[in-house]
C-alpha cells in the first residue's frame, strides 16, 4: 500500500472562520496504480493534493493522518516534511510556465534546485538526460531557456525534474488544463510512461477534465464540496456511475458525436455549498433529486461493489 | 439581417523590442456567418482564433481585407461611427471574473449599456428590460440583481454578460471561450443557452480550443491553423469526415469518454491532399484577391486547404512545384 489517508481534515482559516475544505477524507492508492481525483472548482481537490506535500500558510491539519509507505507524513509540520518532499512524495504544479526561472538555462536551474536538495548534480545527470529522452527531449534543451521552449515541453521538463529521485508518490495537479489537445495527449501519455518505467510507484493526477482521467488513470475518485463522492475504477465511473453527482456530473459533458440538435445535455441547477459553514448531512442534497430527510444526516463512504465505493443513503 | 462576411481578412502585429519584426497573426481568412447560425471557429493557441474575433469586434484593427455587415464595410469604421455597430454586434469574453469590477455591484455592467447607448429610455422601462434579458438567459433576476460579483457563480456571471449583450437588441454575438472557465455542471446550460438565441434569429462566432463543444454546439466549423483556414464545412462533415490531415490530428488527440472515434469513417482521405487532387495548378497559399480559391470544395460547403499549405513545394499533389 503506497498511500493511506485516513480521516483527512484540512481547513482554511479565515477572518470569517474556518472554510472546511476537506472535511473528513479516506482512501488508499496501491503500488502502480494511477487515481484520478476530479470535481468541480471550490470541492477541495487541490487542497487535498496540497495537503500531501505542502500546507500553506492558510491552511491548518485539523485532524486525520497519512501514511506514505507504512510511514505517517507530519503533515503538519513544514519543517519535518522537508525530508519527505522530493524523496519520497513530489509534485508537479499546474503552471509548469512560472514553476521555470526565466533568468536560467534549463540545465543551469536544474543543478541548481537538485544540488540544494544535498545531490551531486553528476550523480543524476546521466538518469536525467536518459528521461528527458524517454518524454520525447533532446539533451540540447538543457541550454535553452524557459522561453525557448513550449509549454508542453516545459511541463514535460518540470514532469522528469520532480520524479528524478523516483519518488512514491506524485502529485500532478492540472497538469493538462493549459495545453493545447495535441500537446495534452503527449503531456498525458508521459505521464503514464514515468509509471510503466516505475519512475514513480504511484500517482494523484488532479483535474476537472473527466475525458483526460479515462485515459490515464486506473481508478477515479470523484469529490464534492469537501467530501468524497464516489471511487471506482475508471470505466466503472464513466460507464456505470451510480452516485448521482457523478451520474449527473458525467451526462452533461459534451463528446465529439453530440451535438445540441440530436440531444440537449442537462447541467446540474444550483451550485455547491459555501465551505465556510457548509449544511449538515449529504452536502450535494441542495442539487439532488433523490434527496430526502434521511439525507439530512451524513452519509458513510461504504463499500459497494469491487474497489466501488460511494456515499449516498440513496444507492448503497 | 445580421449578415457578417470576411473577405481576405489579414493582420499583421508588430513584435520585437522597437516593433520592427512582424508576426502575420490571421491570413486571408474569409468566410460568411449567416443569421440564425452559430459557426465554432476551432483552433490551438496562436492560431489567431481570437484575433479574428477581436477583429470582429474592432477591438483591434485590421491590416487588410474587408469584414462587410449587411453589406457595409465596418473595418474602417471610427469613433461614434461604430456605435450603431456596436449596437448589433458585441463579444463576451473568456473569463467572467475579471470582466466585473469587484468593487461595484454586477448589475453595474447593465446601467453602463444604458449610459452609452440608451441614455434617453426612462428609468421603469429600462430595469423592464433588463429584467427580460435576465429572463432570456434563464437566470432569476431577483437572484442575482443587487449582488457583487463574488456573491455569484462563474456560469452566473458569464450569462449576465450575455444578457448585457441581449440588451442591445443584438444580430451577432462573438463569444470567445466563454465556457473554458466553467464548471461542467454549468458549462453545458451556457452551451444551451447559445443554442435557444440561435432559434431566435442570433448568428455566434463561438471561438473555442474545445473540439467537443465546438462540435455540440454548431451548424458550422472552421478549423484555423497558424492564422489560416485548413478546413470549413458543416460541423457534422468536418467532423464526421475530416479532409486536412491537421483536422485529423486534431481528431485523434481528443481523448473520448465512451470509446475512441473510428477513423475508419475518414481512413481513405488519410495523408491525401484534396486540394491539389482538385486543382493541381492552384496555389493555396496565393493571396485571396489574386485568385478565386485557397481552399478546395470536396463536397457541397465542405472545404479544404492544401495539405502541406505550410511548405507548399512539398506537396506531392501539387503540379505547380514540378
Amino acid at each position: 500500500m503506497t498511500l493511506r489517508v485516513d480521516d483527512l481534515k484540512v481547513y482554511y482559516t479565515t477572518l470569517a472562520g474556518d472554510v472546511r475544505a476537506l472535511d473528513g477524507v479516506t482512501f488508499e492508492i496501491a503500488d502502480g496504480e494511477i487515481m484520478g481525483l476530479a470535481g468541480e472548482s471550490g470541492c477541495g481537490k487541490t487542497t487535498l493534493g496540497n495537503s500531501l506535500i505542502r500546507l500553506d500558510g492558510r491552511m491548518r491539519h485539523v485532524g486525520g493522518s497519512v501514511e506514505l509507505d507504512g510511514q505517517v507524513l507530519p503533515i503538519g509540520d513544514s519543517e519535518a516534511m522537508d525530508r519527505h518532499r522530493f524523496h519520497d512524495i513530489s509534485v508537479v504544479p499546474q503552471y509548469a510556465m512560472s514553476a521555470l526561472n526565466p533568468t536560467r538555462k534549463i540545465g543551469r536551474m536544474s543543478r541548481e534546485l537538485i544540488e540544494s536538495r544535498g545531490i551531486r548534480y553528476a550523480s543524476v545527470k546521466d538518469v536525467y538526460e536518459m528521461r528527458l529522452g524517454l518524454v520525447g527531449l533532446r539533451e540540447s534543451v538543457l541550454d535553452l531557456y524557459p522561453m525557448e521552449l513550449s509549454g508542453g515541453m516545459k511541463q514535460r521538463v518540470v514532469m522528469v525534474l520532480s520524479t528524478l529521485l523516483d519518488p512514491s508518490l506524485l502529485i500532478a495537479d492540472e497538469i493538462t488544463s493549459a495545453l493545447d489537445v495535441s500537446t495534452q495527449k503527449a503531456v498525458a501519455e508521459s505521464l503514464v510512461g514515468l509509471r510503466d518505467h516505475a519512475f514513480v510507484k504511484s500517482m494523484l493526477v488532479i483535474t476537472h477534465d473527466l475525458s483526460i482521467l479515462h485515459e490515464v488513470a486506473d481508478t477515479i475518485l470523484i469529490m464534492y464540496a469537501g467530501h468524497l463522492a464516489e471511487k471506482a475504477p475508471a470505466d466503472v465511473i464513466i460507464d456505470r456511475p451510480r452516485h448521482p453527482y457523478t451520474k449527473l456530473l458525467i451526462s452533461s459533458l459534451p463528446e465529439v458525436g453530440v451535438r445540441f440538435e440530436d440531444k440537449r445535455l442537462a447541467g446540474i441547477p444550483g451550485r455547491p455549498p459555501s465551505l465556510l459553514d457548509p449544511p449538515a448531512g449529504c452536502r450535494f442534497r441542495a442539487r439532488c433529486p433523490l434527496a430526502d430527510e434521511q439525507c439530512l444526516e451524513q452519509p458513510p463512504f461504504v463499500d459497494v461493489g469491487e474497489g466501488h465505493q460511494l456515499a449516498c443513503w440513496k444507492v448503497s | 439581417m445580421g449578415k457578417l462576411e470576411l473577405k481576405g481578412v489579414n493582420k499583421v502585429y508588430r513584435v520585437g523590442t522597437f516593433g520592427g519584426d512582424t508576426l502575420h497573426a490571421v491570413k486571408d481568412v474569409s468566410f460568411t456567418a449567416e443569421p440564425g447560425q452559430i459557426i465554432s471557429l476551432i483552433g490551438e493557441s496562436g492560431s489567431g482564433k481570437s484575433t479574428i474575433g477581436k477583429m470582429i469586434l474592432r477591438l483591434t484593427r485590421v491590416s487588410s481585407g474587408q469584414i462587410l455587415f449587411d453589406g457595409k464595410d465596418v473595418s474602417t469604421l471610427k469613433g461614434a461611427d461604430l456605435r450603431p455597430y456596436q449596437r448589433r454586434v458585441q463579444g463576451v469574453f473568456q473569463d467572467p471574473f475579471s470582466s466585473y469590477n469587484p468593487i461595484f455591484k454586477a448589475d453595474r455592467v447593465f446601467g453602463m449599456v444604458k449610459d452609452t447607448f440608451y441614455g434617453d429610455v426612462s428609468r421603469s422601462e429600462w430595469d423592464g428590460r433588463v429584467w427580460q434579458a435576465l429572463k432570456d438567459v434563464a437566470l432569476d433576476p431577483d437572484g442575482v440583481l443587487g449582488k457583487y460579483p463574488h456573491q455569484l457563480s462563474g456560469g452566473q456571471l458569464q450569462r449576465m454578460l450575455v444578457a448585457r449583450a441581449l440588451l442591445l437588441d443584438i444580430d451577432f454575438l462573438v463569444a470567445d471561450e466563454i465556457i473554458s472557465m466553467l464548471d461542467a455542471s454549468t458549462r453545458v446550460d451556457v452551451l444551451n443557452l447559445l443554442g435557444d438565441l440561435k432559434a431566435g434569429g442570433l448568428g455566434v462566432l463561438f471561438v473555442t480550443h474545445d473540439l467537443s463543444l465546438g462540435n455540440y454546439i454548431s451548424d458550422r466549423a472552421i478549423i484555423l491553423r497558424k492564422g489560416r483556414i485548413v478546413e470549413s464545412g458543416k460541423t457534422a462533415d468536418v467532423f464526421d469526415h475530416p479532409s486536412h490531415p491537421y483536422t485529423q490530428m486534431l481528431l485523434e488527440s481528443v481523448p473520448a469518454l465512451h470509446g475512441g472515434r473510428d477513423p475508419g469513417l475518414w481512413a481513405d482521405r488519410k495523408g491525401r491532399c484534396l486540394f491539389h487532387e482538385r486543382y493541381p495548378q492552384a496555389d493555396a497559399t496565393a493571396p485571396a484577391t489574386a485568385q478565386d480559391l485557397s481552399l478546395a470544395e470536396i463536397e457541397p460547403g465542405h472545404l479544404v486547404t492544401c495539405a502541406h499549405v505550410d511548405e507548399p513545394e512539398r506537396c506531392p499533389d501539387s503540379r505547380r512545384a514540378a
